[in-house]
């Protein structure tokens, strides 16, 4: 036996931070990285007397994600308490969905295989405060700021089959949920969180295999490298004749094994019963409705019509789709040039991705204007400026937002085009390099390469190469 | 006679007219408090300086209402901004709020005095108020016997003049059952008519804030000024609150009273279940009609009650860590025994027995024999009750199977305390809002309370009733 002989099954489990403003149910702030303890009320200190007032964004928010995933929302779910001993968890108990979650039974579909892969569950629950160890003199300090911070915990069934599968399907949830607006889509800071279920079965056969559930995976790098270090561990102890065991395992990426947290005898009993302090969660058929006509186009279907109607690559397509806002700005741009997409798309992959990236401007915010653009590249096309004239011009733009005609009358960038005026220049080029000429007229066509580089001299650049060009044919074929 | 011993409404009359101040009715609070609490126990904190400065603002101020000026006590479940509120437990001895309970905020706009914090049942669990962690309160109409509980401390300032009228919580007839006790109206409204935020939770679902009060136009004037809608509270119910002393004085010609014959149960006084029949008697003088009606799943209450009830308690109490307030373990170097000292320490040993009781009803394996069956338990209660009020609009037994019993009597037997709730409790299962009004003086000279219930948040007809009863008593000023 080989592990090419066993069949891994992975189910997913990611916990996305929701991007509201204030808590789950307190009014506190939920912005990161301030002083400790200083985003707090009497509800996120679990103070006596202190009851759950829930935030209605995050419901829409919940509903916007069950509706982007495909899954059937509740129009009554349900809040319930579950119970564990932890400085981090300052009530005793975490306000979660248990029986009756907002969202079930959607799923979503990778990009490489256009495989589908089914989502169980999607519920509404409470973060845990931080804990920091050995923080000073063996302390163990608690910062309750993140207590509270709405979460969504969105449930895989276990329909991945390898480390690839469940990293891409992680990808596209991910860009998903950031594409809807709901989630950051951040890993490192743990924004957005993922847990593995990871078990191996023999090929062919019917029963799945023992699971293990995998922890603190933080990065695509990491959740792969877990992933097949678990099923290789799985794969060496059923060959080696041993049995799985039930158990939370936690990756180690420096010695790149996973370690036993707790088995499943150890595992909490978490005592769930319904939260008396909330009314169930009743959502309209309305409600429901409203958000499903704010939901963007997803970023499946967009890739898939830039390429269908506006004929781009897949590679362009994906690189346009990626990122909402500038895909928003690309369709802006496109819709004031009028066409076509391919010459828009060139622009936005080349020009417009540098200028962002330097400068860190998101793409919902560059100072220039759709027509701003439609105009830079109609002085483009009618040879007011040249291609390169037109980059300096679009990097003025972005920096300042100022009218592409005064950049190019500011920094005098536009072209001779007045046939007279080059006709003149050619003129005396030609009369001075009569050995050039006969050698073109001999049939060596490469010179016409000298000549177009001592016009462009002698124009400062700012000849119109294609007029040039065309000037230069003509006389030198006399 | 002191001022002390005037009704609330009859105080707040003299306010208005500006025959006496609130300064006034303050210093003949303390004072009477002065002289009777040493021997009563019924306030853990009294906040003299508060109360005066309160008051003398109150003087100065002009009036809001029938509760301008007027002294009053909370049970010290009830959260005061700056004044320690310790739920009669260890655990939160030195506690001290940072902002007040809806209730508090309510009683302090409509501008009551708040004298000071009452005595209980730590954490509300118990029916004597004899296992608060700090001291025992006794009945003032027989100093030797409860006053009942766990509300006792609230409704021992009341009957002892010491205060105009006080708030308490009513989990399983905590209010209803110290009320009957102690010769004073306590009404326990719906579940979801008064705001339960910075209340401290004993059973969230059962728990309800009330008025104790002498008469049944006091408790009304009290459940007025807190009543209603609060977006603190997600469960406080969007209902209408209405004039709760408009039909005051309708009388209760055409009212259908049912008597459920289960709730005159095996082993209860005969002297008591005779003063609810004398009081069906005057309701229908009165012009009532009364009918014998049934409740067939009253058997299984108590039983679902100590479920569901310790099953939220042990939720509730588990934020009592030494982490973040209250007490704290000394010298401890590990988190569990941080959190196993510190609550061995703070909690006594009722609120422990519940704690365990609780957890194991909750725990993987027992969930469903125990937690899951208590709440099918308690929908079958709910609809004996739908039943019963559509042949009738209020049902009329008593708040207490006895009268007030020995101190000390029950504390070591846990179950014989737990039926003293027996005739209280499904009360709080269906939600539904009850009242325990003064109706006989037993051959021993002790209180007996007859109790009404209602549809839910029809408490206004539960103080028709209650008042057409009391008009014929001569109760309301028999004095300890």
């Amino acid at each position: 036996m080989a592990i090419s002989d066993f069949q891994p099954v992975i189910g997913l489990e990611v916990h996305a931070q929701l991007l509201t403003t204030s808590k789950l149910f307190s009014t506190a702030g939920t912005t990161f990285g301030d002083e400790p303890n200083t985003h707090t009320t009497p509800v996120c200190l679990g103070f006596p007397g202190a009851l759950p007032v829930l935030n209605e964004r995050v419901v829409e928010l919940a509903i916007r994600t069950g509706l982007a995933l495909e899954c059937k929302v509740n129009e009554r779910s349900e809040w319930s308490r579950k119970h564990y001993f932890y400085p981090d968890s300052p009530k005793g108990y975490q306000i979660t969905q248990y029986e009756f979650p907002i969202c079930e039974w959607g799923g979503l579909t990778l990009d490489v295989a256009g495989k589908r892969v089914q989502i169980r569950r999607i519920h509404i629950e409470e973060d845990a405060g931080k804990s920091v160890h050995d923080a000073a003199d063996g302390l163990s300090l608690v910062d309750l700021n993140r207590a509270g911070t709405p979460l969504l915990e969105i449930v895989s069934e276990p329909d991945l089959r390898s480390a690839d599968e469940a990293v891409e399907y992680l990808k596209v949830l991910r860009d998903i949920l950031v594409y809807i607006g709901v989630n950051d889509g951040n890993l490192e800071e743990g924004s957005f969180r993922c847990d593995a279920n990871v078990s191996v079965m023999r090929k062919g056969a019917k029963d799945y295999g023992t699971r293990c559930e995998l922890k603190n995976l933080n990065s695509f790098r990491n959740i792969k490298l877990a992933i097949d270090t678990e099923i290789a561990r799985h794969v060496e102890i059923i060959e080696a004749g041993g049995t799985i065991e039930q158990e939370t395992r936690l990756f180690d990426v420096n010695r790149v094994e996973t370690r036993s947290m707790r088995s499943k005898e150890d595992a909490q009993d978490y005592r769930y019963f319904p939260e008396p302090d909330l009314p169930p969660l009743l959502v309209s058929a309305e409600q429901i409705a409203k958000v499903k006509a704010s939901l963007p186009e997803l970023p499946r279907a967009r890739r898939q019509r830039y390429v269908e109607q506006l004929e781009l690559s897949d590679y362009d397509a994906g690189v346009l789709t990626a990122d909402r806002a500038f895909a928003d700005l690309f369709e802006r741009c496109l819709a004031a040039v009028g066409g076509p997409a391919k010459k828009v798309s060139n622009w936005f992959l080349g020009e417009v991705s540098r200028l962002l990236n330097e400068t860190g401007v998101k793409p919902d915010a560059v100072k220039f204007t759709p027509q701003q653009f439609a105009a830079l590249l109609a002085a483009i096309d009618a040879g007011t400026i040249s291609q390169n004239a037109g980059k300096e011009v679009l990097g003025e733009m972005f920096a300042t937002g100022a009218e592409p005609a005064d950049v190019i009358a500011k920094k005098g960038l536009a072209q001779v085009s007045d046939t007279g005026a080059l006709e003149k220049v050619i003129d005396e080029i030609i009369a001075g390099n009569a050995k050039n000429v006969e050698a073109y007229r001999a049939g060596k066509v490469q010179v016409l390469g000298f000549f177009v580089g001592a016009v462009m001299k002698a124009m400062k650049g700012k000849g119109n190469p294609k007029v040039i060009n065309e000037l230069l044919e003509k006389k030198l074929k006399g | 006679m002191s001022l002390a011993d005037l009704t609330l409404a009859e105080l707040s009359e003299q306010l208005a007219a500006k025959t006496v101040t609130s300064v006034q009715a303050t210093e003949a609070c303390l004072t009477r408090i002065a002289e009777t609490d040493p021997t009563l126990g019924a306030f853990l904190k009294v906040d003299g300086d508060g109360a005066r400065r309160a008051a003398a603002e109150a003087d100065a101020s002009p009036r809001r209402g029938p509760l301008h000026g007027v002294p009053v006590a909370l049970k010290d479940m009830i959260l005061t901004v700056g004044l320690e509120t310790t739920a009669g437990s260890r655990i939160l001895q030195g506690f001290v709020p940072p902002h007040d309970a809806t209730v508090t905020a309510r009683l302090r706009e409509a501008g009551a005095i708040i004298i000071g914090k009452t005595n209980l049942d730590e954490f509300a669990m118990g029916s004597s108020t004899e296992t608060s962690a700090f001291q025992k309160s006794r009945n003032p109409y027989d100093p030797t016997r409860t006053p009942g509980g766990s509300s006792g401390g609230s409704a021992v300032a009341v009957a002892a003049r010491q205060v105009f009228g006080s708030l308490g919580t009513d989990t399983g007839g905590s209010i209803r059952q110290p009320a009957a006790l102690c010769n004073v109206v306590g009404l326990k409204p719906t579940w979801g008519r008064v705001s339960r935020s910075g209340v401290i939770a004993y059973a969230s679902s059962l728990d309800q804030v009330g008025p104790f009060a002498r008469t049944v136009r006091d408790t009304a004037l009290l459940l007025q000024a807190i009543a209603g809608r609060d977006v603190a509270d997600s469960t406080s119910a969007d209902v209408a609150v209405p004039d709760y002393t408009a039909s005051l004085e309708a009388g209760v010609k055409g009212l259908r009273v049912g008597l459920p014959r289960e709730y005159f149960v095996e082993g209860m006084d005969p002297e008591v279940a005779q003063a609810i029949r004398d009081a069906a008697k005057t309701l229908e003088a009165a012009g009532a009609t009364v009918e014998e009606v049934s409740l067939p799943h009253t058997k299984h209450a108590l039983a679902a009650y100590y479920v569901i009830a310790p099953a939220e308690a042990s939720s509730n109490l588990a934020r009592y860590d030494g982490v973040r307030f209250g007490h704290r373990a000394k010298d401890v170097k590990q988190l569990r025994e941080l959190y196993d000292r510190s609550r061995e320490e703070g909690f006594g040993p009722e609120v422990k027995r519940r704690i365990m009781l609780g957890t194991f009803a909750l725990s993987a394996g027992y969930h469903d024999a125990y937690y899951v069956k208590a709440q099918k338990v308690r929908t079958l209660i709910r609809r004996d009750f739908d039943a019963a009020f559509t042949k009738v609009d209020v049902l009329l037994s008593a708040a207490s199977p006895t009268c007030a019993w020995p101190l000390g009597e029950k504390l070591d037997d846990p179950l014989a305390m737990y039926l003293m709730d027996v005739l209280t409790l499904p009360t709080n299962l269906a939600g539904l809002p009850g009242l325990s009004v003064p109706t006989a003086k037993s051959s021993r000279g002790l209180p007996i309370g007859a109790q009404l219930l209602g549809r839910p948040f029809d408490e206004a007809t539960l103080l028709r009733t209650a008042r057409a009863l009391e008009r014929e008593r001569t109760l309301t000023t028999w004095r300890p």
